[in-house]
């Protein structure tokens, strides 16, 4: 981590001082800036917050939206609640991992995409849904995806 | 904003607010698109774009205003713009019609016929809101200002009788007379349990202990439920204001809203009410001059759906692993760093406004004798009007499936409905007419939840669905209890057996022996209720479970390893889009069969992995690819099963 990143980090944990419960927002607005968290931040945070790194990884590791690796720099989100899963929320997810050669959860060799499956998004009218970074696309086929693929590699 | 120090400062303020909008009948050009989640997804970002840039190039900015609504729930056709004063409905509005919305219905005052909602039934076209069977039929009293208001302006809750509540209260009763009040009115619940809001509160009133904490949950992870999230970011203000109720009628100082990690446009609304609201001083110190201080801080989840569960969600919010604690002790004693805490979910917080204003006898004079008010349910899945429907407790599922969900698509058959999240159950067709409620829910096997109502078709596998469910659930099981962890697990692979076609005869009892030991010895309601899914589609439908184990048949044609596809030689046109997307190369170019001309298509068998991407990539007018289960591909296929090298070489040059 360099210098700019460890004081963007610092600034962030500044701005919880003397709040109690905090560390899983402290998480998540590390990931949006860093878009996951390094070994070197839990390390960091550790000494700063007087937590041990154990605790923070338990955190860490039992909340979903938080990246304890690389990510790529698109992050392709498949909804599969129930609304997209009885409209084929699976053969979306299906074909998206064939198309990127990768299995949900990973992340492409060149990091430019990961792949995760999510379980609801609150867009259940318009199943199947997939998300690309900010972006949503409600009633997603096949082709679309083909598209949405195509467009961004 | 200058600060508000007294009831009548804002009372003033309405005023000044109203006489500046004035109401939607008779006031200036208005222009409201819905800004809600469902209609960004569907292109409504550059629709407002394209208005801004009209008005702009017309220079009519400050003549019409363009109004960024919250969702009015039915989804399904957005991206949804009304055109005030008239309240012209329309619907699937594309950058493209911008220009003509605001040259004909705006300022001419005009129709568009294509815009407008055509009822399918009778061809009818309705132009405004009630006209449309969606929402002719539903009683809307929670979420039918989220057209009306921009979420991100405080000023247009207010103008329209917002924090009016908050006056009543704070000015003219006592936090016993409010408790009472809500006592009264009935109100359950709306998370999933239904218990009486009323004695939650005067339990958290009564509790001995201080500081005491008022808790929105707005972790909703029910998959196939939206109501919260339409409501957190179309309308914040009235969840915030029952909060503030709330705070005032048990004696709590501070406040916290949960809001999950997956919407971030609610976390983002949530978090500009909770400024503004400060702003104005309806949050903070000495709220509207009554002495009473609340103050709220915001808190996003981070993707757990167990944290849904109130004490898992406290254990978060204290900034730990959110698993659930034994509950010996009740929240509302001991909750939040072990103080007395009361946590409503958000539809119960913003039907408290209502009660308090409209007073508990006209709450309970709607719905049933059990439940009353209104309910928001999410109508998902399979039917044509999909949405968000808000509609009298009581009202029968066929009424809201049929009248206001417009029926299947498709022309195809009801199978049934799933209500309740991961931790409801399936309800056959037969029982539609039963009145929703908490009571009759849960009699049937399944339960309100938090107001998901997925529709099934004849293409859904009740067995399918199960497995589906409990391996969500496994997924999202915190592994804190053993009967939960290892119970689910069990029955996962139980179920993997069945719909692989490798299903035993001693499974079904099997299963209910695992659900029955779930029940009664799992610690938090995740693990207590996750049967209900195996348990109600056993009861309901047992006859597809004998089906997959018996017969290694799977009726609905969905459990991939008991179905095959073919190629109709006599449909295949050879298009080659099914061989172009097969992940397994199991397609390949063969021959007609004898007498027919030309090259169609053929799947490998011993290749295909029946992912059925070729049967959904098949051309709609083609249809060739046939899905079957039970019984081996027909004699039909053609001759030349094995491609010869020269077929292969072929098939790469055209490639």
């Amino acid at each position: 981590m360099n210098a700019a990143d460890l004081k963007k980090v610092d600034e962030i944990i500044d701005g919880y001082r003397g709040q109690e419960g905090v560390l899983i927002q402290l998480l998540l607005d590390l990931q949006s800036e860093l878009h996951w968290i390094p070994r070197e931040v839990i390390d960091h945070l550790s000494e700063r917050l007087r937590v041990p790194t154990s605790q923070i990884y338990r955190i860490a590791s039992f909340y979903k939206a938080i990246n304890l690796s690389p990510v790529g720099r698109h992050m392709i989100q498949v909804c599969m609640g129930t609304a997209c899963q009885v409209r084929g929320a699976q053969k979306v997810l299906d074909y998206t991992a064939s198309r990127l050669n990768i299995r949900p959860e990973e992340t492409t060799p060149d990091l430019a995409f990961s792949l995760r499956k999510v379980n609801c998004l609150g867009c259940c009218s318009m199943g199947p849904v997939l998300t690309v970074d900010d972006e949503y696309h409600g009633g997603v086929t096949l082709e679309r995806v083909k598209k949405i693929l195509k467009k961004r590699s | 904003m200058p600060k508000l120090a007294s009831f009548q400062d804002l009372e003033d303020l309405r005023d000044r607010l109203r006489s500046r909008r004035d109401p939607d009948e008779s006031g200036p050009p208005k222009i409201a698109v819905c800004a809600g989640t469902g209609c960004l997804a569907l292109g409504a970002r550059k629709v407002i774009d394209a208005f801004r840039k009209e008005l702009d190039e017309r220079g009519l900015t400050k003549k019409i205003e363009l109004k960024e609504t919250g969702c009015p729930g039915f989804c399904e056709k957005g991206p949804i713009v009304v055109v005030y004063p008239q309240g012209v409905h329309y619907i699937k509005v594309n950058p493209g019609d911008v220009p003509e919305i605001l040259e004909e219905t705006v300022l001419k005052k005009r129709l568009i016929d294509r815009l407008l909602y055509v009822d399918p039934a009778t061809g009818a076209r309705a132009v405004h809101e009630d006209e449309i069977p969606f929402y002719k039929h539903q009683t809307r009293i929670l979420i039918n200002n989220n057209i009306k208001i921009n979420p991100k302006n405080i000023e247009d809750y207010i103008a329209q009788g917002g924090y009016s509540a908050l006056t009543r209260a704070l000015s003219g009763m006592t936090p016993q007379e409010v408790v009472e009040e809500v006592k009264r009115s009935g109100l359950r619940g709306r998370g999933g349990g239904g218990y009486p809001t009323g004695l939650k509160w005067d339990a958290t009133r009564k509790a001995s202990g201080s500081p005491k904490y008022v808790i929105v949950n707005c972790d909703e992870g029910d998959p196939g439920a939206f109501m919260d999230r339409a409501l957190m970011e179309g309308n914040p203000h009235s969840v915030l204001e029952g909060l503030v109720i709330g705070a005032y009628a048990t004696g709590s100082a501070e406040g916290f809203i949960y809001v999950r990690a997956e919407y971030p446009l609610a976390v983002e609304n949530a978090r500009i009410a909770i400024s503004q609201a400060r702003e104005l001083g309806l949050l903070g110190e000495d709220i509207l001059g009554s002495g009473f201080n609340f103050d709220v801080r915001l808190h996003r989840g981070a993707g757990a759906f167990v944290s849904g569960e109130s004490t898992a969600l406290i254990n978060a919010l204290e900034g730990r692993v959110g698993e659930p604690k034994p509950k010996y002790v009740h929240t509302s004693e001991r909750g939040l760093w072990n103080r007395p805490t009361l946590l409503n979910n958000v539809e119960t917080w913003a039907n408290i406004p209502l009660i308090i204003n409209r007073g508990s006898s006209w709450f309970s004079s709607i719905g049933t004798e059990g439940s009353k008010g209104t309910k928001i349910f999410s109508l998902v899945g399979k039917v044509n009007n999909t949405g968000l429907v808000e509609v009298p407790m009581g009202m029968t599922l066929r009424e809201i499936i049929c009248d206001i969900g417009g029926g299947i698509p498709g022309g195809k058959r009801v199978k049934g409905v799933q209500t309740g999240g991961p931790s409801g159950g399936i309800i056959p067709q037969e029982h539609l007419d039963t009145p929703v409620d908490f009571d009759r829910l849960t009699g049937l096997g399944s339960m309100m939840g938090s107001g998901s109502i997925i529709v099934l078709d004849e293409d859904t596998c009740a067995v399918d669905l199960a497995r589906y469910f409990v391996d969500f659930l496994c997924d999202e099981s915190c592994g804190k209890c053993v009967p939960c962890r290892e119970g689910l697990r069990q029955m996962r692979d139980i179920l993997s057996e069945i719909v692989a076609g490798r299903g035993r005869e001693e499974d079904l009892e099997t299963l209910q022996e695992i659900a029955g030991l779930m029940r009664s010895a799992s610690l938090c309601a995740l693990g207590r209720t996750a049967s209900n899914p195996v348990l109600s589609t056993i009861r309901h439908f047992e006859d597809e479970y004998e089906a997959h184990i018996r017969d290694r048949r799977c009726p609905a044609l969905v459990c991939e390893q008991l179905i095959s596809y073919f190629i109709r030689p006599d449909l295949c046109i050879a298009c080659g889009l099914c061989r172009e997307n097969c992940p397994q190369g199991a397609i390949y170019e063969g021959e007609g069969a004898e007498g027919e001309s030309g090259a169609i298509m053929v799947i490998d068998q011993s290749k295909c992995s029946r992912c059925g991407i070729c049967f959904h990539v098949c051309p709609p007018k083609v249809k060739a690819v046939e899905r079957v289960s039970g019984k081996s591909s027909p004699s039909s296929a053609p001759k030349a099963s094995i491609p010869s090298p020269r077929d292969a070489g072929k098939e790469g040059e055209r490639r």
